[in-house]
C-alpha cells in the first residue's frame, strides 16, 4: 500500500499548500499511514481477523458520519458484501450524536448526558456472529460515549470469545481511526480556506 | 474458556484536576518477562516498560510504536506551529469534552506549566470548556477541539477563521487539529482499557 490514506481522503496532491503544511510533521504523517497498515494491512490475524477488523473501521467511521464512510465500506465489501450489507442495515438504527455518558458518582454527576446505549439486534446477530456483534456494540460505546467504558464492557468482549491482545487492538482501530477522521474533518476545512 | 477482567478496589478520581493521577488497567499488561526486542521498539522510550497502560498497549507492539511516533511529532515538534501550552490545551479541551478526567489531568498540567497560567486552565477544568477565556488564542483553540470532539464533527471554515484572527498561522492551525484528533484517539485508550488512581498525598 503506498497511497497515503489522509492524503486520499482530504484530496492534498504533491506539491499542494496542504502536502507542504504536512511535511512539516513528517513523523505525525508518515505514522499515521503506518498505524492504518498495522491495523488494516497487518499480517498477524490470530487475535483479530481481517473481516473483523474491516468491519470495526466501517462501523467506526458510518457512526461518526465522516465522509470517509465510503472509503470503509468500499473495503469492507471487497472482503464480504454481505456483512457490508448486514451493516448498512443497521446503521440508521445505530445513529446519534455525541460525545455522552455518565462520570463517576460525585461532582461531575451534573454533566451526566443521557443517549443511546446501542446493542446489536438478532438479524445482526445471526448475520455477522456473536463475536463481531460483540466487538460492533463496543465500537458504538467507544466513538459515543467513551467515558461509560467499564470493566464490565471489556468482559462482555472476553465472554465472546476476544483475548486481551484483541481487545488491544480492536480499541486502538477504534481509537485511531477517531484521530484519522478528526485530521482528514480539519484538513478538509482549511483546505478549503486556504 | 473465557479470562476475566481486573477489578480495583480503589476509588477512582471523580473531579477533574491537576494533580498527578496514576492509572491502572483492567486487563492483564504483558508482563515485563515476556517483552522482546519487538516490544522494546513499539514502547519506543524503554522507560515505559514500568507503565501499565504502555505494557498492556504492547500487546500490538507495531500499533503502539506508531502511535507514539505520531504523538511525540505532534506535541514535541518544535519547529514552528502552535506554542507547546496550546498544542497542550487543544489536548486538555478534547479530554474536558470527552470526559477523560485521566488524560484532561496530565495536559491540564503541561498547559499551565507552559503557559504559566493555572488559574485559566483551572477554569476550563471547573467551568468546562464554554467557560470564558480572555486570550483570542486560548478561546480560538478550545473551540476548535471542542468542535472537532464533538460527533458528528462540527469543526468549520468559522474555527478556521477564528484561530487565524487570533494570529495563528496555517502551520498551528494544523498541529491543533492534530493536537484535538490524536486526544480523541488517547482518550478512547485511557478510559475504555483501565481507570485513574487517586492522586499521591502530598
Amino acid at each position: 500500500m503506498t497511497t497515503d490514506v489522509i492524503d486520499h481522503l482530504v484530496g492534498i496532491a504533491p506539491g499542494d499548500a496542504l502536502d507542504t503544511l504536512r511535511n512539516q510533521r513528517p513523523n505525525a504523517r508518515t505514522n499515521a499511514q503506518t498505524s492504518f497498515d498495522a491495523l488494516l494491512h497487518s499480517d498477524e490475524l490470530e487475535h483479530v481477523s481481517q473481516l473483523e477488523r474491516l468491519a470495526i473501521a466501517y462501523w467506526t467511521i458510518a457512526l461518526s458520519q465522516s465522509p470517509a464512510t465510503s472509503f470503509y465500506r468500499d473495503l469492507l465489501a471487497a472482503e464480504d458484501e454481505a456483512a457490508a450489507a448486514a451493516l448498512a442495515t443497521a446503521l440508521p438504527g445505530a445513529l446519534t450524536t455525541g460525545p455522552y455518558g455518565d462520570y463517576p458518582d460525585g461532582p461531575l454527576s451534573v454533566e451526566n448526558v443521557a443517549g443511546l446505549r446501542w446493542e446489536p439486534d438478532a438479524a445482526l446477530v445471526a448475520s455477522v456472529g456473536p463475536r463481531l456483534a460483540a466487538a460492533l456494540a463496543h465500537t458504538h460505546l467507544l466513538v459515543y460515549r467513551p467515558r461509560d467504558s467499564s470493566e464490565d464492557a471489556l468482559q462482555a468482549l472476553l465472554d465472546s470469545g476476544w483475548s486481551t491482545t484483541g481487545i488491544v487492538t480492536l480499541s486502538q482501530l477504534v481509537a485511531f481511526l477517531n484521530f484519522q477522521l478528526r485530521v482528514v474533518a480539519g484538513l478538509t476545512v482549511l483546505k478549503g480556506e486556504l | 474458556m473465557s479470562e476475566h477482567v481486573i477489578r480495583h478496589t480503589f476509588e477512582a478520581p471523580n473531579a477533574f484536576t491537576q494533580a498527578q493521577l496514576g492509572w491502572e488497567a483492567w486487563l492483564e499488561p504483558l508482563p515485563v518477562d515476556e517483552l522482546t526486542e519487538r516490544h522494546y521498539d513499539g514502547l519506543v522510550d524503554k522507560g515505559r516498560a514500568n507503565n501499565p497502560y504502555f505494557r498492556l498497549l504492547v500487546r500490538d507492539p507495531e500499533i503502539l510504536g506508531a502511535r507514539t511516533r505520531t504523538d511525540n511529532d505532534i506535541f514535541y515538534n518544535e519547529k514552528g506551529g502552535l506554542p507547546r501550552a496550546l498544542r497542550e490545551l487543544s489536548a486538555a479541551s478534547a479530554s474536558r469534552t470527552n470526559g477523560c478526567i485521566f488524560c484532561a489531568s496530565v495536559h491540564s498540567r503541561f498547559a499551565a506549566h507552559h503557559s504559566k497560567r493555572p488559574d485559566d486552565v483551572q477554569r476550563l477544568l471547573d467551568d468546562g470548556t464554554a467557560a470564558a477565556q480572555e486570550d483570542p488564542q486560548w478561546r480560538a483553540v478550545i473551540d476548535a477541539s471542542v468542535a472537532l470532539t464533538k460527533t458528528p464533527g462540527e469543526f468549520s471554515a468559522a474555527n478556521v477563521r477564528e484561530l487565524r484572527e487570533a494570529g495563528l498561522d496555517d502551520l498551528a492551525i494544523v498541529d491543533a487539529i492534530h493536537g484535538a484528533a490524536f486526544f480523541n484517539w488517547a482518550n478512547r485508550l485511557m478510559l475504555s482499557l483501565g481507570e485513574p488512581t487517586p492522586p499521591k498525598e502530598s
